[in-house]
Formats: structure tokens, C-alpha cells, sequence
């Protein structure tokens, strides 16, 4: 495998109780990349990921760069909150020790009195950043991040953009995002990857133009790019 | 000779805690029913057990196998929920049950009765009870990384059928201790009310888990101990201080 590559995905196929989910995907990932998957509901991304990690069968090949580390954050964990349970019970399940638990608490910007308090009391934009915290834990390279976004506020999103940018900068990471917010895409991303069961398209985000988008979303999607100065 | 209400004492604050420990992780599973429905189930073992003179834990034990792997055997026949086919079980059980549990052991069957084990049934619960604690002990932080999510338990490389299984044996296996205590319609209580009023009360995993346990074995100590003063039957006194607990947790939520 070349060097800079960390992830290779040729053919990939998988089909799930019969029914066809992803078809015939290939594409590489370098080093440092941020790619951000995008598409409808239903397309496949959470699937992909999930593949990505090795818990769903599929057929082809998906070859990661040797004795790589791969932190996951899940898109939703409706049961974590009825679970009494700290944050730092939370990192015990990891075994994520004081020491590392509180560099990584340093490092997504929460103060160490956080640990002792329990997971359901948390903001939702607080619990975001636990959860990026637990996937950083043990010192990933790559990070896959399943709708980071959904159910934060704007201004807490806004926050966790900037976090991401901020570790990805610090931890050399790679990283697969999953995300319907298009306007993440033109601040984050160097690459996308668009896909509705197979991949429609995948270049840097300039060449993401309307027409591309249209034809994933069935063109009932307009997008201006935001000038940010 | 030791003194019989001692031994009940023992075999049931073991199994008491053992049972409200475990019912910590059932509750964080969303499977409160599952140890009544089990209960049931282990109705036609009791019975057998009882019939055939051996303890009726051992009886039980066997019929909780047979009556998961039956459950197991339809999930994969039919595209039914898993609630319907242990519905199937449990009621066919309780009606088999009924038919097989000589009538005079009937009620000991159905609400248990604490006066009469004697001292090698005590050890042996006794051991059993550790021998469970020490493996849900193991499990725990994996059922609940997996409860939180499957997906995220299987990329930490959990393997969740592996102790899924471990798991139902050892709700199998505390069930069949319980029903000696309360009895086959009251051992889903005593899994699950010290769990519920621990949840109430407590604001991380540890008081939890722990809180669990305690209670159990709290409610099983006050019953015996009122059952030793009144006379009335021991299993049902242990459940309504199960109850009592919990009620009172009300109060001081958090």
C-alpha cells in the first residue's frame, strides 16, 4: 500500500437481510484527510461506517493501513441517559486511566471536575464532546464520526467544528465524518464522498457543485457557498 | 446443629444480593420482565424436583435451560418479537406447572418457603451466589458498553454473544436460587425492585451496582426477620420491603 493512504476500499458490496446497501464502493483515504460522506437518508453512509469498522459482513476489500487505531463516535445513544452512570465510569469502560483521561478532557476543552458528574446531567453539547473525548482515548489516527451534529444547538455546534479542526490540527487525524450539514463540508472537509448506495461522486469540495448535489438529493436541493471572511 | 432460621438467613441474603446486583444490569437492558417470565418458566422443574424428592433449584435450573433454548429456537423459526415467543413460554410453563407441582407443595412452589433448607442447600447456594457475583462482576462494564451500544462494544472488539450467553446463564441460574426464597411468582421481584429503587438513589455506576445488592440483601434480611417474629410466609414479607425500599426512594430521587 502506498505510504499515505490509510484506507483502501475496492468493490465493497454489502448487503444486509437480502437487500442491497452499498454496491460496488472504491476509494482511498490519505493521511490528515478530513472526508466528509454525504447523502440522503437511507443512502448507506452509517452502514459504510459501520463496515468501515469491521462489524458488518461485506464482500471486497477494505484494507487499513497496518496496526492502525480507529476511535468511533455512534450517531445516537438514546440509552446512555437512563444509565446512572459518571463520566468517569464512562472512560473506565475504555480503561482510559486518570492521567489520559484528564489530557483528553484538556484537549476538548472541559474542566476535570466533569468526571465525577453523571452522564444524564450533561449538556447535549457537553456530552458531543465526551463523546469525541472517548473516541480520542487510547490515541486513535483515525476518527470516524457518525452525524456529529445532530440534536446540538447551532452555537454548540458551531463549538464542536471547531474542536474537531482543532484536535485534527494537534493529533495529525484522519478523518471520515458523516454529515447532512453542507456547510460543514466548505469548513472542514478536503475531500467528499457522495453516496446513495454507490459513490456518485468524490473530489475535493469545490468541485461538489450544484448539479452534483441536485442528483444525490433528487434536486430538491439549492446551495450557496458561504463567503466566510 | 445450626440453627434453621440461621441457614435461611444465609441462603437468602447471598442470593438476595446476588439477584439485586444482577438485576442492575437487567434493568440497564431494558429487561425488567424477564426474570417473572422466567419464573414461570421454572414452574413444571420445581415441580418435577419436588415430585422426585431433590431440591427444587436444580429442578429449575434445568427447565430455565430448556425454556431458553426454546425461546432461542423460535427467534430463529419466526420473525415474531422476542416478547411474544417468552409469553408463549412462560404461560405454557406456568399451565404445565400447575398440572405437575403436587398440590400440597403448590404454594411453596408459587411463593417459596425459606424455613426448611437445610445445611449443605446453604452452602451450596452460597457458593453458587459467589460463583455468579464473580462472574456478572466480569461482564458488567462490557453488558454495559453494549447496552449503551451495540455497535460501539463491537468496534472496542466486545463480544457480545459470547457474553450475552454468559449473561443468561446467569440470570438462569439466580432465578433458580430465587424461586426457593419468593418462589416462582415473586423471583422477578427480587431481581428487579433493588435495581429500580438503586436508580432512584444513585448518581453513578458503582452506587448503583453496589445499591443494588445492598438492597437485596436489605430486604431479604428484614423479611426472614419479620417472618421469624409473625409467622407469615417469608418470600411475599421480602418483596413488599423490596417495595418498601423502593417507595421510599421515591421520596429522595435524584
Amino acid at each position: 500500500m502506498e505510504e499515505k493512504i490509510v484506507l483502501k476500499v475496492e468493490n465493497l458490496d454489502v448487503k444486509l437481510e437480502g437487500e442491497e446497501i452499498l454496491k460496488d464502493l472504491s476509494f482511498e483515504v490519505r493521511e490528515g484527510e478530513v472526508l466528509t460522506i454525504l447523502g440522503p437518508n437511507g443512502a448507506g453512509k452509517t452502514i459504510l461506517l459501520k463496515t468501515l469498522l469491521g462489524i458488518l459482513p461485506y464482500k471486497g476489500k477494505i484494507e487499513w493501513k497496518p496496526g492502525i487505531k480507529i476511535g468511533y463516535v455512534p450517531q445516537r445513544l438514546p440509552f446512555i441517559k437512563e444509565i446512572p452512570m459518571s463520566v468517569k465510569e464512562f472512560f473506565d469502560l475504555k480503561n482510559v486511566s486518570e492521567k489520559e483521561s484528564e489530557d483528553i478532557l484538556k484537549s476538548i476543552g472541559l474542566g476535570k471536575d466533569i468526571l465525577e458528574k453523571k452522564i444524564g446531567d450533561l449538556s447535549s453539547g457537553q456530552f458531543q464532546r465526551i463523546l469525541v473525548g472517548w473516541a480520542l482515548a487510547k490515541n486513535p489516527q483515525v476518527l470516524l464520526f457518525d452525524e456529529p451534529m445532530t440534536g446540538i444547538d447551532i452555537g454548540g455546534q458551531e463549538s464542536v467544528y471547531q474542536l474537531l479542526e482543532k484536535l485534527r490540527k494537534e493529533k495529525n487525524l484522519t478523518i471520515l465524518l458523516v454529515t447532512h450539514d453542507l456547510s460543514i463540508i466548505y469548513k472542514l472537509a478536503t475531500n467528499c464522498l457522495c453516496l446513495n448506495k454507490k459513490v456518485l461522486c468524490h473530489g475535493t469540495p469545490k468541485e461538489l457543485t450544484t448539479e452534483r448535489l441536485s442528483q444525490l438529493y433528487g434536486g430538491k436541493i439549492k446551495f450557496y457557498e458561504h463567503k466566510h471572511d | 446443629m445450626i440453627n434453621q432460621f440461621i441457614l435461611s438467613l444465609i441462603s437468602g441474603i447471598f442470593i438476595g444480593g446476588v439477584a439485586g446486583y444482577l438485576g442492575s444490569l437487567m434493568l440497564t437492558k431494558r429487561m425488567a420482565l424477564v426474570g417473572d417470565a422466567l419464573g414461570h418458566v421454572a414452574l413444571p422443574g420445581m415441580g418435577l424436583a419436588l415430585l422426585f424428592g431433590l431440591d427444587v433449584s436444580f429442578g429449575a435450573f434445568l427447565f430455565l435451560l430448556f425454556g431458553i433454548f426454546l425461546i432461542w429456537l423460535f427467534e430463529i423459526k419466526t420473525s415474531l418479537p422476542m416478547e411474544a415467543l417468552v409469553g408463549i413460554v412462560f404461560v405454557a410453563s406456568l399451565a404445565i406447572g400447575f398440572l405437575i407441582v403436587p398440590e400440597p407443595e403448590l404454594l411453596e412452589a408459587l411463593f417459596g418457603d425459606i424455613s426448611k433448607v437445610s445445611f449443605e442447600m446453604t452452602l451450596i447456594s452460597v457458593i453458587f451466589s459467589i460463583l455468579i457475583f464473580l462472574m456478572i462482576t466480569r461482564i458488567y462494564p462490557k453488558m454495559i458498553l453494549a447496552n449503551i451500544s451495540e455497535d460501539l462494544a463491537k468496534s472496542e472488539g466486545i463480544k457480545i454473544k459470547k457474553e450475552n450467553f454468559i449473561y443468561l446463564l446467569s440470570i438462569a441460574a439466580i432465578v433458580a436460587l430465587g424461586v426457593k426464597i419468593v418462589g416462582s411468582l415473586l423471583v422477578g421481584a427480587l431481581v428487579i425492585i433493588p435495581a429500580a429503587t438503586a436508580r432512584n438513589l444513585s448518581k453513578n455506576l458503582k452506587e448503583y451496582s453496589l445499591g443494588s445488592a445492598v438492597l437485596g440483601i436489605l430486604s431479604c434480611l428484614f423479611g426472614s426477620l419479620l417472618f421469624k417474629i409473625t409467622g407469615l410466609p417469608a418470600g411475599p414479607l421480602i418483596i413488599l420491603f423490596s417495595t418498601l425500599f423502593f417507595l421510599i426512594s421515591l421520596i429522595f430521587k435524584r
